[in-house]
C-alpha cells in the first residue's frame, strides 16, 4: 500500500507538473490515473470457501495492457483467487476489495462482472448437454464470427457438438479459448490453459492468448490485460507476459520478471525461489 | 363356449378403473359431438385448425405423404399423396377391408379399462394408415386430432400397419384451441410393424388446462422391424395417463422411446412398457422431464424374456420449483440368462457449475437457466428424417421454456 501510494504520488505530482507546463491536456490525466490504480486492483483480500480461509491478504495490481503469470504449488489458492475475481458465489470475500476499471466489484454478481469485461478460461469446465458450441458462441456475442474463430483454433469439427461433452482434456482447453475469442473480455483469466494440451496446440493456445491480450500491437496501444496460471511454463514460450507472481499459502509473496521467476522455480522450487528473489 | 365379442367385453369393463392415473368421470363429458364438414384437402381446413396444427409441429401445407385430420368425432381429411401409403378414416377402412378385423382390438384389449371400453362402445373414428409392402416414404404422414368443443369426450381408434420392408413416418399433433374450457381425449392406437419395416411415430400434445387425456397404445414389431416413438408434451394439461406397450416379437426387432416433458401443472403419468420376447431384440427408453410445477410420474418398464436381449432405460428430471414433483419409476424385469439390461435415473436441480459457467460468459442467471433447460430437452432422436428432426427441435427449443 505504501509502495503504490508512493507511485501514485509520483505520477500525480508529475501529472500536475506537466499540466502546469501545458505539456498534457486535462483529459489525459485520467489515463495517467488509471495507469496508477491499474485495470484490476486487489487490496488486502481475504477469502474463504466452505468456511475455510484460503486467500490471506492478497494484493495484486494489473495495469491496462499487462499480462501477468501466477505461479505456486497445488492447493495454494491460485484457482481460488481467479474464482473470487470472477465472482463465483461459493467463494466468500471475508475482507478487502477488488476494483476493476475503477469500480468496486467485490460484491458484484458474476454475470455483471463478465459484462463489465472479465473473462475466464476454466481449468475444468462442465459439459452442457444439448448446447452446441457454435450456438453458445452466438449467445456470448451475436456479432462473433463463429466459423473463423473455430477455424483459428483448429476446432471446426466441434461447432456442432455439445459444449465440452466428450471432449478430451486438450479439446476442452481449445473450447475455452474459442469462447473467450468470442467474448473478447478486457481482462482474461486463464487457469492452466495448457494442462493436457499437446505441443502443437499449446502454440495455438499461446497465440490466441496473445490476441486476447493484444500482444500483437504496440505496448502503449494495448488496453487488454490478463493473468495466467501455469505449472509447466511451456506455454510462456509462445505468449508474452509482463510480470509474474508466486503464491504460497494463500498470499502473493514474490513478484518480478516472469523469466527470472520461472528460472528460479525450476532451479530451486517455489519456496527456494521466494527465498532467493524476495527474501523476507 | 363362444368367445365374447368386443362389445361384450367392453360392456363388462365400463366401470373398470385404470391401473395408473387419476380416475376420470366419463359421465361428466358429452359423448355426442356436432358434425363437421369434410374437406378435400388439408389446405381447405378452417384457419384456426391449421394454426393449431402448426402449433404442434404439423405443417399441413408442407410436403407430406398424406394427411389425416379429425375435428371432434368427424374425420375431415383423410388423404394420401403417395401411392406407397394408404390413409383412410377408420369407419371407411373397416367397411373396405374385412381382414382389418384381424388387427382390430388385437393389441389393446377393449376391456383393459373403462377408457378402452368407452372407445369400443363408440362408433369407430380415427385413422387407418398402411405403408404398403416394400414402399419407403421419407415425407411424414401428418395427422391432427383436434378437440374443438367444450366438454366433449373425443374418442379415437387408430390402426397403423407397416407392411414388410416398408418405411413410414407419422407425426401426430393433438390439440385444443384456447376457447375449449374442458374436455377429454381417449385415443386407442394399435401399431403393427411387420418384418423389416421401419416406423417413426412422433406425437406432440398441446392440450388445455382443463383437458384430460388417456391414450392407450399397443405395438408389435416383427423380425428386423424397428420403431422410433417420440412423445412431446410442453403445454399445460389437467391429467394425462399413458403407458404404451410394445412387444418385440421377432428376431432383431428394435424399439426406441423418447419422451420430452415440460410440466407446469396437472398430473402427468407417462412411460413405456417393452416386452423383449425374441432373440437379438433391443429397446431403449429415454425420458427428459422438466418440472416447474405439477406432478410428473415417469415410468419405464422393460421385460427381457430371451437370452441376448438388450434394454436400457434412462430417465432424467430437472425439478426447478418447490411446486413440482418428478417421480421416476424405472423397472427392469429379467426372465432369462444372458440379458443386458440397465437403467439410469436422476432427478435434481440445474447444476450450479453449469449455471456459473454460462454466467461467467455474461449470461444472466435467467438466460443461463433457459439455455440449460432447452439443451436438456433437446433429445437426440435417431431414425427420423431431417425435416422432422428440425420440426421437433423447433418445438423443444421454444424461447418460452424457462426455469421457475
Amino acid at each position: 500500500m505504501v509502495f503504490s501510494s508512493a507511485i501514485f504520488f509520483c505520477y500525480f505530482s508529475s501529472a500536475i507538473f506537466l499540466l502546469q507546463k501545458g505539456i498534457i491536456f486535462p483529459g489525459e490525466i485520467s489515463i495517467a490515473y488509471s495507469e496508477v490504480i491499474g485495470l484490476l486492483d486487489i487490496n488486502n483480500l481475504y477469502a474463504s470457501i466452505g468456511g475455510k480461509q484460503v486467500l490471506k491478504d492478497v494484493n495484486l495490481h494489473i495495469g491496462q495492457g499487462e499480462t501477468h503469470a501466477l505461479f505456486g504449488p497445488n492447493g495454494t489458492g491460485k484457482t481460488t483467487l481467479l474464482n473470487v475475481i470472477a465472482g463465483i458465489p461459493r467463494y466468500v470475500v471475508d475482507s478487502g476489495s477488488i476494483t476493476f476499471k475503477g469500480k468496486d466489484i467485490t460484491r458484484m454478481s458474476m454475470d455483471e462482472r463478465a459484462r463489465l469485461g472479465i473473462g475466464m478460461a476454466f481449468q475444468r469446465p462442465p459439459a452442457i448437454r444439448g448446447l452446441r458450441l457454435k450456438d453458445l458462441i452466438k449467445i456470448i456475442n451475436p456479432q462473433a464470427d463463429a466459423p473463423s474463430i473455430l477455424k483459428r483454433m483448429d476446432f471446426e469439427g466441434f461447432g456442432d457438438r455439445d459444449v465440452n461433452r466428450g471432449f478430451s482434456g486438450g479439446e476442452v482447453k481449445r473450447s475455452e479459448m474459442v469462447q473467450l475469442l468470442a467474448q473478447q473480455p478486457d481482462f482474461v483469466m486463464l487457469d492452466e490453459p495448457d494442462s493436457g494440451v499437446d505441443l502443437e496446440n499449446i502454440k495455438l493456445i499461446g497465440e490466441a492468448i496473445n490476441t486476447l491480450t493484444q500482444k500483437d500491437i504496440r505496448p502503449s496501444a494495448r488496453t487488454k490485460s490478463g493473468i495466467i496460471i501455469t505449472h509447466f511454463g511451456h506455454i510462456l514460450e509462445y505468449m508474452k507476459t509482463d510480470r509474474a507472481h508466486v503464491m504460497l499459502d494463500g498470499s502473493i509473496v514474490c513478484s518480478g520478471n516472469p523469466k527470472e521467476i520461472l528460472e528460479q522455480i525450476k532451479k530451486s522450487g517455489y519456496e527456494g525461489c521466494v527465498a532467493c528473489l524476495c527474501p523476507a | 363356449m363362444s368367445v365374447p365379442s368386443v362389445e361384450e367385453k367392453a360392456k363388462k369393463a365400463r366401470e373398470k378403473k385404470a391401473l395408473y392415473g387419476t380416475d376420470v368421470d366419463l359421465e361428466s363429458y358429452e359423448s355426442e359431438a356436432r358434425e363437421h364438414e369434410a374437406v378435400e384437402k388439408a389446405e381447405e381446413l378452417p384457419s384456426e385448425v391449421k394454426k393449431a396444427a402448426l402449433d404442434v409441429g404439423v405443417k399441413l401445407d408442407a410436403e407430406a405423404s398424406g394427411a389425416y385430420v379429425q375435428m371432434d368425432q368427424t374425420p375431415v381429411v383423410a388423404k394420401s399423396l403417395y401411392e406407397g401409403v394408404e390413409i383412410m378414416d377408420m369407419a371407411s377402412a373397416l367397411k373396405k377391408y374385412d381382414s382389418l378385423q384381424d388387427y382390430w382390438w388385437k393389441l389393446v384389449a377393449p376391456d383393459a379399462d373403462k377408457y378402452t371400453a368407452d372407445v369400443a362402445e363408440a362408433p369407430p373414428a380415427g385413422y387407418f394408415i398402411r405403408a404398403k409392402k416394400g414402399m419407403k416414404t421419407v415425407f411424414p404422414v401428418k395427422s391432427c386430432l383436434y378437440l374443438g368443443s367444450t366438454n366433449l369426450n373425443q374418442r379415437v381408434h387408430n390402426v397403423i400397419i407397416a407392411e414388410e420392408g416398408s418405411e413410414l413416418h407419422v407425426i401426430t399433433g393433438c390439440t385444443t384451441p384456447s376457447h375449449v374450457q374442458r374436455g377429454l381425449h381417449i385415443g386407442v392406437s394399435e401399431f403393427f410393424i411387420q418384418k423389416n419395416a421401419k416406423v417413426s411415430f412422433t406425437m406432440i400434445h398441446s392440450w388445455g388446462k382443463e383437458v384430460e387425456v388417456r391414450p392407450r397404445t399397443g405395438i408389435t414389431i416383427a423380425e428386423g422391424g424397428s420403431l422410433s416413438n417420440n412423445y412431446i408434451l410442453l403445454r399445460p394439461v389437467k391429467t394425462i395417463q399413458t403407458f404404451p406397450t410394445a412387444t418385440l416379437a421377432g428376431r432383431g426387432a428394435v424399439a426406441s422411446f423418447n419422451t420430452v416433458i415440460y410440466s407446469t401443472m396437472g398430473n402427468i403419468d407417462v412411460g413405456s412398457n417393452v416386452n423383449l420376447n425374441a432373440p437379438e431384440t433391443s429397446a431403449e427408453s429415454i425420458s427428459r422431464v422438466v418440472s416447474v410445477g405439477g406432478e410428473v410420474i415417469a415410468r419405464g418398464r422393460m421385460t427381457g424374456r430371451v437370452p441376448g436381449a438388450r434394454a436400457h432405460l434412462e430417465c432424467v428430471g430437472l425439478l426447478l420449483s418447490d411446486k413440482g414433483r418428478i417421480y421416476s419409476i424405472p423397472e427392469l424385469d429379467g426372465q432369462s440368462r444372458d440379458l443386458d439390461m440397465s437403467h439410469e435415473a436422476a432427478v435434481g436441480r440445474i447444476s450450479e457449475e453449469e449455471l456459473e459457467y454460462l454466467m461467467a460468459r455474461g449470461l444472466t442467471s435467467e438466460q443461463a437457466t433457459s439455455v440449460i433447460v432447452r439443451g436438456f430437452l433437446d433429445v437426440e432422436i435417431k431414425g427420423l428424417p431431417e425435416e422432422l428432426k428440425q420440426e421437433i427441435k423447433n418445438i423443444t427449443q421454444r424461447e418460452d421454456l424457462r426455469g421457475a
